[in-house]
Order: C-alpha cells, then structure tokens, then sequence
C-alpha cells in the first residue's frame, strides 16, 4: 500500500502538493468534500454537546429540588435502565459495521447493519417511553417537581435525538436502496455515523449523572 | 380549530399599531404589485430567493438588517418621545402596556434581527472572497440560514397587528415570563421567533468556521488570513459554543409554559436565577459575536485608508482569540445585585475588567496603523476613526461599572442603558456602516455617494452623542431605566436633550436613505470600473465589481500576507499583468428553493405553535420532513460553466487591470 492509501486524508498532516486531496490546512487548498463535511458535522456535534450541556446544567441545580414528591431511589429502576444501555450501545457497534460495509460497497451488509441499529435504537426509544409513561401514571410526571421537569427535560431531549436519528436512518435506508452507494450518501452515512456515536456518548453522561449518581447512597 | 386565535387577537381599539401595521401592509403590497406589474418575479425567484451563492445572500442578509434597523429605530422614537412627554401630570401617548411591548421589541428587533444579520451578512460575502475561494462550505445550508432568520423577523413583526409581543425587556426574565405573570401570546412569539432565527443563525456560525478552516485559497495559511477572516472566525466560534445555550434555556421556558414544567417558576423548587445565569452564558458572548465582525472591519478599513499593512497583526490574532475565550468567563456581571456574594462577585468583576485588556491591545494597534501612513478620509474611515474615540468611552463605563460597589449604585440605571448602547452604536453600527460604504461597490459595481455618506455620517455621530451623553447624566442622578412616566421634573431639561438628539439622529437616518437613491442615480458616474475601488490590499479587491457567481476564475496562489497588494506591486514592478492563465470549466453549486420552502413551513410551525393551532404545527413539520427529502434525493448538485465563459468573463477583468497599469505608468508615482 502507498502511503497515501494508508491515510487517505493526510489527517494530522500539514499541506499536500496542488491537486492531490488535502485537508484544507494550509498549502494545499480548500479541502475536499468528504473532509469538509464530516468537519462541518462534527461542529455541529460540539454545538448539540453544548445544547445537552445546558440541559445537564439544569438538572445538576435542579435535582435535589423534589417539592416533597419522588426522588430519583423511588423512581428509577436498574434493570430496564441496563437494557436500554446495552441496546444502546450494540446499537452503535452495529452503525460501525454498516459503516465498513459501506466503505466496502456491499449493500446488503450495509443495510442488514442499519436495520439492526434502527430496530436497536426503537427498543431503546420504547423502554424509554414505557419508563415515562410509568412515571407520569405514577403522578411522578414533569409537573410535579423541579426535580422531575430537569429529567423529563435532559432524558427526553436525548430520547428526542434517538427519535430524529430513526428518522433519518429510515430516509437514509431508503434512499441507499433506491440509488446506491452514491458519493452524497456515503457521506451522509458518514455523519449519521457520527451522530449515533455522539448519542451514545451522551447517554453515557446521563446514565452516570441521573441514574447512578441519583441512586448512589 | 384555530387554537386561541380569535378576532381579538387584532387590536382594534389601539389606533398606533393598527396604523403602524396598516402603513406596512400597504408599503408591501405596493411594492409586491410592483413586482408583479413589472414581472420581476422569475428574475427574483431565480437568481434571488433560491440563489445559494453567498454574495446575493450576504446582499439579503444586510438588506432584512437594513430594515430591522429602521424599525426598531421607529420604536427608539417612540420611547424618547413617551419619555419627554410624560412627565410629572402628562402622561404620555403611549400606555404602559404598549410602552412595555415597545422596549421589548426594540432590543429584540435591533439585536437579533437588525445586528446580526447586518453583521452575518457582511461575513458571507466578504470572507470567500477574502479567502480566495468560490462560496462557502455548505451553500443550500447557507440559504436555509438567511429564510429561517427572515421567518424569524416575520414572526416578531406579525405580532404587531396580531395578538401583541413581549413585554418583559428583551430578555425574558423568568418568573415574570411564565404564564403565570404573562398569559398572553407576547412571551409565545418572542420564544418561537427567536427559536427559529437561532437555528438559522447556528447553521450559519457552523457554516462559517468550517469555511475558514476548511476552504481556503492554496498557501492561505492561518496567519496570512486578512484580519476580518479572523475576526469572523472568532465570531463564529462563538456562536457555534454560545447559541445552543439560547436554544437550550429558550426550550426550557417553553416547557415551563406549554406543559407546566417547574424550571423557572416560582412553585415546585423552580429556579428563576438558573434563567438569568443560562440567558446571560449566552448573551455576554453573543456582544462580542457583534462586536468581533466589527472589529474586523474597522482593521480593514483603517489599514486600506491608511495605505499601510494592519499593524501588530500577530498581536491582532492574539487578542481575538483571547476575547473569544475570556468572553465566557464574565457573564455574571449582568446581575452582580443576585446576592452571589463578594468572592463571586470580585472574581466576575475582575474578569471583566481583564476582557478589556484585549480590546485595548486592538486601540492601540488601530492608532499605531494610522500613525506615519498617508490617511485618506472617505466615509468608512470616518466611521471607523469615530468608533476609536466614541468606543474608548463606552468601553471605559464598561470598566467602571465592572467594579461590583459602583455597578449596585448604577445597576438597572439609564447609565447602563447609556453605556451599552454607546458600545453597540459606536462599534457594531458604526462599523456595519464602515462595512457597508467600504464593500458596496464591490457588491453592486458603484460606489456611494460620499457627500450623503458623509452627512449622514456627522449627524448620526452628533445625534449619538447627544441622546447617550444626556442618559449618562440621567443615569447618575439616579433615573431608572423603562419608565414609562416620570415623577421626578427635575429630570426634564436632559429628557428633552435626549429627545432633541433623537431629532438629529433621524436627520442623519434620512441622510441614509437620501445616499443610496442618490446613488443609485448616479450609479454611472460612481462607476468602479477597475474593481479596486479604494486601493485595497486583500483578495476580494481582485475580482470585478460586483465579481462573477464563481469569484475568482482561477484560484489565487497565496505567498504571503497581503496577496493583493503583493500581486498589484508586481504588476507595478514588472510593468505588466501575469500571463493569462488556462481557463476551465467551474462547477458551481445548483440554486435551491430548499431553504425559502423550510422557512416557510417554519414560520407554518412557528405562528401555529404560538396560538396552539396543533394540526397546523403537524402539518408544518411534515412539510419541512418532506423537503428535506426531496433536497436529499436530487442527483445534480451542481452546475456548470463553460470554460469560454469563464474565460470572457475574466478576460473583461484583466482588460480593466491593463487600462489601471496604463494609467499608473503615465503619471509619475
């Protein structure tokens, strides 16, 4: 292998000579679009991670406050929280394999992938939904403390992310089936792949700060 | 069916709006039957509305400013003339809750939908061109960012005659903005009005950064970007990290009044301070996102009228980017009386006046361009030369009341009022001004008439400082701000200097509007013909004015920092233009209707959601799924032109340059 198939995008390199793809650092002139893209989509990812940021900030003000109702140990239990994780998470090895199907131009792989991180992704959106759904027949819904708003608030903006990705992936599939691996799809694929990854990422965070600090004694 | 849209949603006993909205309404038919008369519609709606190149949507983006400033100039009137005639027994013409909603619009409006977009605007299209390249790194994204802020300015605007606006300043403290103490629809439109212009405004800051890291002309290394570029950088650093706080605190609101959450509220162990903390993490940056473009301007500016490079540019960088840092690190200032306690307080107030020091280091460097170069004196210097000496006042209050004993005596007092508005009309109007006399005849091929500039220039700066020196001193003697009645006579005699000075500042406003017709008149004798109208030193002077869709026919190798004045000194040197160099076909982005169809359904969802009109705001979000999908599904994406036309176009160019290198070898430099 040349070097230049090694590292396609002469990543942490500066310039690269007039013609060849660079990076858009310097010498070499603007970069070229696979590059500009996934950069772009991952400024937009760093915006989103703000955007949780101020939802995380709300809940850690916000979680002693529970007005007298339930707490986080009255609410929250472990084992629906630990399939969600899991399927979560599998989810997003299943996005990676999609991913290197792609690069290897084979469509049923690709598709099988993307299908099992969809169907992954809706078990997790469902138990979540089952979660709120207990907790609001409960009279533990977002009305009923602050406490409880700042949850409702962060877990649902994730669930919200999760429900907006399935969407996409579903268009995605779609469009993969009708035209095939297209330059614009690959790429398209490439920043979904990153946005799956970036809400597992957050899940992390929330897992961590809402359901194990808040039963932590 | 129609949510809580109702015919009294329509303020028939208030004759002010009504007639305000009814002078609109028929402004903008006339204009729209105009169109339709003439048949400018394809023309419009082809190379305008759907266009994706970033120079026409630069051109929209000031445009909507233009106007948003006009409007929320209107309601500066209003306020002064409540306030001269309301005092002691005369009460005014305006009742308190249209006063109130008047304030509330105006900070709204001249921030996010006159500032921004003026300052936005000037970046799209100036920084491609200032980079060497042919448009940004995501042009459709970028077209979809101008209508979703438009969608927005319709929304604030619609509230006029429907329903009404805000009336809790133009930030919407909670609790006050909960349903609980604002029940109506006011809070409802500001909240969905911004929403939609922020996302818009995000995309652009997203947008932007990766333009200007990503695309830039071969050997554009970082430090041999012109000073603007660095400036927008740092801008849109900002709003990519700043925005999605708004959104997140604005989101936060609106679940607290559509769905009884308990963030703010008064009840449930809410937290109202948590409101002001968020607003302000993002309002304190969000006045160096307009405030970092404008530098970057007046570096322009004063270097090119100066005949001289930028002076300490190295030191010019430094400081951007440690005013982008440092701006996170001060937000508390904006409610030091919250009862932080003295340790908080210092350390914010300590940082604050630390942030100033970055500012100063771009005084100086300002001053140190100017001294020992050949100074000439048109109008954009003139904006600039004033911003230097009216900002070091504003920036001087700044640091006084960044002391928290001083800042609790001054505190929600006209002084403040004073001093934030010397800083934002002396440095981002003032330098939008700069911007738009400086780079107009680069846009439109002609030049603006510098009589009127000038004008209009002496008395805006005459009108500024007679209405904000009279709030300084109103201020010191101890008069709050958003009165809508004053008790206290002895304020009087500075209220109606203020109010005379608003006189002067409409005269200058006039001058405005008089420049550009006059202009636009004497366009053939304004004329740029060289497409180097000022003698200017980066890349965006190479092109014609205005440049082709694709700006530059072959991208310009870059081997230093000022590439223009490089290549011009060449051709000087050499007596003779480079060879011409082979022509190629140029693929161009398509146009796009993607980003007017979105805003559309925005302003569907928007307006349907602010009157709880359920199946309207469905339907609006399934439209803008809808074309999404029909945007992701098309094949071509780009068009082309044609090698010959690339080259006759620029061959035209290289005619003009000939006929300027002509000239310059007859008269003896």
């Amino acid at each position: 292998m040349t070097a230049q198939a090694q590292d396609p995008y002469r990543i942490g390199r500066s310039g690269g000579g007039e013609g060849e793809e660079t990076t858009g650092r310097g010498e070499g002139g603007p970069a070229s679009k696979r590059t500009t893209v996934g950069y772009g989509f991952w400024i937009y990812l760093l915006s989103d991670i703000i955007l949780f940021s101020g939802f995380f900030a709300a809940y850690a003000v916000l979680a002693k406050q529970t007005a007298g109702g339930p707490g986080p140990r009255d609410l929250f239990g472990q084992e629906r929280v630990a399939i969600e994780t899991a399927a979560l998470l599998l989810s997003s090895f299943t996005c990676g394999l999609a991913g290197v199907a792609a690069e290897r131009r084979n469509l049923l792989w690709a598709q099988a992938g993307l299908l099992a991180t969809g169907m992954l992704g809706a078990v997790f959106l469902g138990l979540e939904l089952s979660e709120f759904a207990e907790m609001i027949g409960k009279g533990a819904g977002p009305q009923r403390s602050a406490f409880l708003s700042a949850f409702f608030g962060l877990v649902g903006l994730h669930g919200l992310h999760i429900g907006v990705g399935l969407l996409w992936l579903g268009t995605m599939m779609a469009q993969l089936w009708v035209k095939g691996f297209q330059p614009q799809i690959l790429r398209r694929l490439m920043c979904f792949n990153l946005f799956w990854h970036a809400l597992d990422i957050v899940w992390v965070g929330i897992f961590t700060m809402v359901y194990l600090m808040g039963v932590a004694p | 069916m129609l949510g809580k849209l109702t015919w009294s949603a329509i303020p028939f006993s208030q004759p002010i709006p009504l007639l305000a909205a009814g002078g609109v309404a028929l402004a903008l038919f006339a204009v729209l039957g105009w169109i339709t008369v003439k048949g400018h519609w394809p023309y419009l709606w082809k190379e305008w509305i759907t266009s994706v190149d970033h120079k026409r949507i630069g051109v929209m983006y000031v445009l909507l400013g233009l106007v948003m400033l006009l409007r929320g100039f209107v309601d500066a009137i209003m306020m002064r003339t409540q306030q001269a005639t309301a005092i002691g027994h005369a009460q005014g013409y305006l009742p308190p809750e249209h006063y109130d909603q008047i304030f509330s619009a105006h900070g709204t409006i001249m921030i996010f939908f006159g500032a921004m977009p003026v300052m936005i605007g000037l970046m799209n299209f100036v920084v491609p061109l200032q980079l060497g390249v042919r448009d940004v790194a995501f042009p459709t994204l970028n077209s979809t960012s101008f209508w979703l802020t438009a969608s927005g300015a319709l929304l604030v605007n619609m509230s006029l005659v429907i329903g009404e606006f805000a009336r809790t300043g133009w930030l919407p403290y909670a609790p006050l903005s909960e349903t609980s103490y604002s029940p109506g629809v006011g809070v409802d439109y500001y909240v969905w009005a911004i929403q939609i212009a922020g996302v818009g405004t995000l995309m652009s800051g997203i947008n932007l950064v990766t333009t200007i890291l990503k695309q830039r002309a071969p050997g554009m290394g970082y430090l041999r970007m012109p000073m603007f570029c660095w400036t927008a950088l740092g801008a849109n650093m900002l709003i990519v990290a700043a925005f999605p706080i708004l959104t997140a605190t604005l989101a936060m609101l609106t679940l607290d009044r559509y769905l009884g959450f308990h963030f703010f509220t008064n009840e449930a162990g809410g937290n109202m301070m948590m409101f002001v903390n968020l607003i302000w993490a993002w309002g304190h940056p969000e006045v160096y996102i307009l405030i970092l473009p404008a530098f970057g301007i007046f570096s322009e500016v004063i270097s090119t009228f100066s005949s001289k490079p930028l002076f300490g540019y190295r030191s010019m960088v430094a400081a951007t980017l440690f005013i982008v840092v440092v701006s996170f690190t001060v937000w508390l200032h904006h409610f030091f009386t919250m009862g932080a306690g003295g340790d908080v307080n210092a350390a914010f107030g300590i940082a604050t006046s630390i942030i100033a020091v970055g500012t100063g280091v771009k005084i100086y460097n300002w001053l140190f361009t100017m001294y020992g170069g050949r100074l000439r004196f048109p109008t954009p210097m003139l904006w600039s030369i004033a911003f230097l000496m009216t900002f070091i006042i504003g920036g001087m209050t700044g640091v006084l009341l960044a002391v928290p004993p001083a800042d609790f005596m001054l505190h929600n007092s006209m002084f403040l009022v004073a001093h934030f508005h010397n800083v934002i009309n002396s440095g981002v109007i003032f330098g939008a001004f700069a911007g738009i006399t400086f780079w107009f005849p680069k846009a439109f091929g002609f030049r603006l008439d510098e009589f009127w500039g000038k004008m209009a220039f002496w008395l805006t700066l005459a009108g500024f400082l007679i209405v904000f020196g009279a709030m300084y001193v109103l201020g010191l003697e101890g008069m709050t701000r958003r009165l809508q009645h004053i008790d206290f006579t002895e304020w009087a005699p500075w209220l109606y200097v203020s109010v005379g000075g608003i006189g002067v500042m409409i005269l200058g406003v006039a001058s405005q509007l008089i420049q550009i017709v006059i202009s636009i008149r004497h366009r053939e004798q304004l004329r740029d013909t060289t497409g180097d109208p000022w003698d200017g030193r980066s890349l965006e002077w190479a092109t014609p004015s205005p440049p082709p869709a694709f700006n530059f026919p072959v991208l310009p190798r870059v081997h230093g920092e000022e590439p223009y004045w490089t290549i011009k000194r060449k051709a000087l040197e050499s007596q003779g233009l480079g060879d011409e160099p082979d022509y190629e076909a140029i693929e161009m982005p398509r146009a796009s209707a993607t980003g007017v169809v979105t805003a559309f359904f925005a302003t569907l969802i928007g307006f349907a959601m602010i009157w709880m009109i359920w199946w309207l705001a469905a339907l609006g979000f399934v439209g803008a799924y809808a074309t999404f999908v029909v945007f992701a599904w098309r094949d071509e994406e780009e068009t082309r032109i044609s090698a010959e036309d690339v080259a006759r176009i620029d061959r035209a160019r290289r005619a003009s340059r000939q006929a300027w290198l002509d000239a310059q070898g007859e008269q003896p430099a």
